[in-house]
């Protein structure tokens, strides 16, 4: 509770700031004089809610980068999975990926153009290019870094490859996977809305350019916020699902309230079941499961 | 990844008689990986049904016969057969029970004890009946849905053993499964293992450094040292094992360990 009002009062502070520094038209070595002010972002907020282009706007950006994150997803673990396990298809794919890792999404525009009919699709294979990468190179560590083990149990069953593949390497590098997808949602965002920038027809980033050129400063900052909130629900989206799937990670269940003591990471079912018949405690085997990467956050524009 | 072909296996006997164990066999075999052979000329025969322990110092090969046996590695020459077959491959019939955590810890232990079951495409209904047939056998009942990380590392091992046997496997391999247990939990998995083994007929190939826990649990000990097979003894008792802490055992305790040191 007192974490939400903190943070509540995070927002409000930055919120009270601009307020301030604008309406009394500031003028340090920053100047503030042109710059609207929150009531007239509100205002100018309010006024779009009520228009259908603003939604029209939002949900074409929707669409684009869950479309093009989609597609990221899953070619990227693919990829990441297939380059991880063969060594043919890492000498085949590795350098070109490595090649064009390098090149930021954005300055594909102009190849996008080139290849793709409409702009739409230009757009969405820019946005899969910018979250294919991350989401590739975190999958590849992830399924490399999975204990052999594991593997060479299911094979011994009986199991192959694909069984190996559903049971063993995409659980397991779920945690990995889901590292990768958290930056990917990010980096999403930003190429996005700057190919809706320079290319796009409605969407957000098309939007908030447009208000700028018409010195719509106001609709300009609606549009920041709009792609701030956004951002934010989808990588919350993204994270929760991502903890959901790996449950599973030893320090990852629910704190429950009221154990303690070395017995406590155990303590409900000890209540109700037998005794343990030795008293080893419950050894926490982290180092063989791979840690998601940070979870990616600050990228979002 | 192993390049060894997979041979199709699955055989799933109804509840009944369980099925006769394999007849494992080694003729004259280099065991190792490519370019490192850990064991020269082993010959060996382990009959249907019998638990062989495998014992010798750490780094004698004793893994590595364990996993040519399970189809894991190659024999670098000579052969490698199960019932007169030569081994291609892992095969659901030889499971392996690892010294390290195999379980995987995604899965709950009842999800870990259905997985050979799932392999051999058994009813979901089926699955976890047999499932929560084996976990009570060892004694997990009330754990069945815990994660592998909740619970001990016995309870862990005991998990394992459940999870290999669940497979209705012809032949148990087992890699120094109780290794790394303190020494009452060892003392009751060996018990468990006795009691457990009891309900099928399945051939075991036991490895271990401990001697005494490859006199105390095998029907006949395979003696390994200085890159061969050293020989094998029969142990002169019924599996009962209460009969070994008799004097018979002792003597033939400073044979094996004498054989072990002079090798």
């Amino acid at each position: 509770m007192r974490r939400y009002a903190l943070r509540a009062l995070s927002l409000a502070g930055a919120l009270g700031l601009w307020q301030f520094l604008t309406a009394r038209d500031v003028e340090l070595w920053l100047r503030f004089a042109q710059f609207p002010t929150v009531t007239d972002v509100a205002r100018a907020f309010g006024t779009r809610l009520g228009t259908d282009a603003y939604w029209q706007d939002l949900t074409d950006s929707v669409t684009r980068i869950v479309l093009g994150f989609a597609l990221a997803a899953v070619l990227g673990v693919a990829a990441g999975t297939a380059i991880a396990r063969s060594r043919l298809v890492e000498d085949l794919l590795g350098p070109l990926l490595e090649v064009v890792r390098p090149i930021p999404a954005i300055a594909l525009v102009p190849v996008a153009i080139l290849l793709f009919p409409s702009n739409e699709q230009g757009i969405v294979f820019i946005t899969c290019t910018a979250a294919f990468f991350p989401v590739m190179v975190s999958t590849r560590h992830a399924v490399r870094a999975l204990s052999p083990v594991w593997e060479e149990a299911v094979r011994t069953m009986g199991g192959g490859r694909a069984r190996v593949l559903v049971s063993v390497l995409l659980p397991g590098a779920l945690p990995g996977i889901f590292g990768g997808l958290s930056v990917g949602i990010g980096v999403s965002w930003i190429c996005v809305i700057s190919a809706e920038m320079i290319s796009g027809e409605y969407g957000v980033g098309y939007r908030t350019w447009q208000d700028y050129t018409v010195v719509d400063y106001p609709g300009v900052l609606v549009g920041m916020v709009t792609i701030g909130v956004l951002g934010r629900l989808t990588s919350t989206a993204v994270e929760s699902a991502g903890r959901r799937v790996t449950r599973w990670l030893p320090g990852r269940e629910p704190a429950r309230p009221a154990v303690t003591g070395p017995a406590g990471s155990r303590g409900r079912a000890r209540r109700n079941g037998p005794a343990p018949e030795d008293r080893q405690a419950p050894a926490v085997r982290g180092a063989a499961v791979p840690v998601p990467a940070a979870s990616g956050e600050g990228k979002q524009p | 990844m192993n390049a060894l072909p997979r041979t199709p296996a699955p055989h799933r006997p109804a509840a009944g008689p369980p099925t006769p164990g394999a007849r494992l066999a080694l003729e004259g075999a280099t065991l190792g990986r490519p370019g490192h052979p850990a064991l020269h000329g082993v010959s060996l025969e382990v009959p249907a049904g019998q638990l062989l322990t495998v014992v010798g110092p750490s780094g004698c090969g004793k893994s590595t016969l364990l996993r040519t046996f399970a189809g894991l590695l190659a024999p670098l020459g000579g052969r490698a057969t199960a019932d007169g077959e030569p081994v291609t491959g892992p095969a659901a019939d030889r499971a392996l029970v690892f010294q390290e955590d195999a379980l995987l810890p995604w899965r709950t232990l009842r999800g870990n004890v259905e997985l050979p079951l799932a392999v051999q495409k058994v009813t979901r209904t089926q699955r976890r009946a047999e499932a929560a047939r084996w976990l009570g056998r060892v004694g997990l009942g009330e754990w069945a849905g815990q994660l592998p990380h909740r619970v001990s590392g016995g309870q862990r091992q005991r998990a394992q053993l459940a999870r290999a046997l669940a497979g209705a496997p012809r032949a148990v391999l087992m890699d120094e499964p109780f290794g790394a247990l303190d020494v009452q939990t060892r003392a009751g998995m060996q018990d468990l293992l006795v009691e457990v083994l009891r309900d099928t007929r399945a051939t075991v190939v036991f490895v271990t450094h401990d001697v005494d826990e490859a006199l105390f649990l095998g029907d006949r000990v395979a003696l390994l040292g200085e890159g061969a097979l050293l020989g094998t003894r029969e142990v002169p008792h019924p599996r009962d094992r209460t009969a070994r802490e008799a004097a018979a055992t002792r003597a033939l305790r400073r044979e094996v360990l004498g054989a072990l040191t002079t090798g």
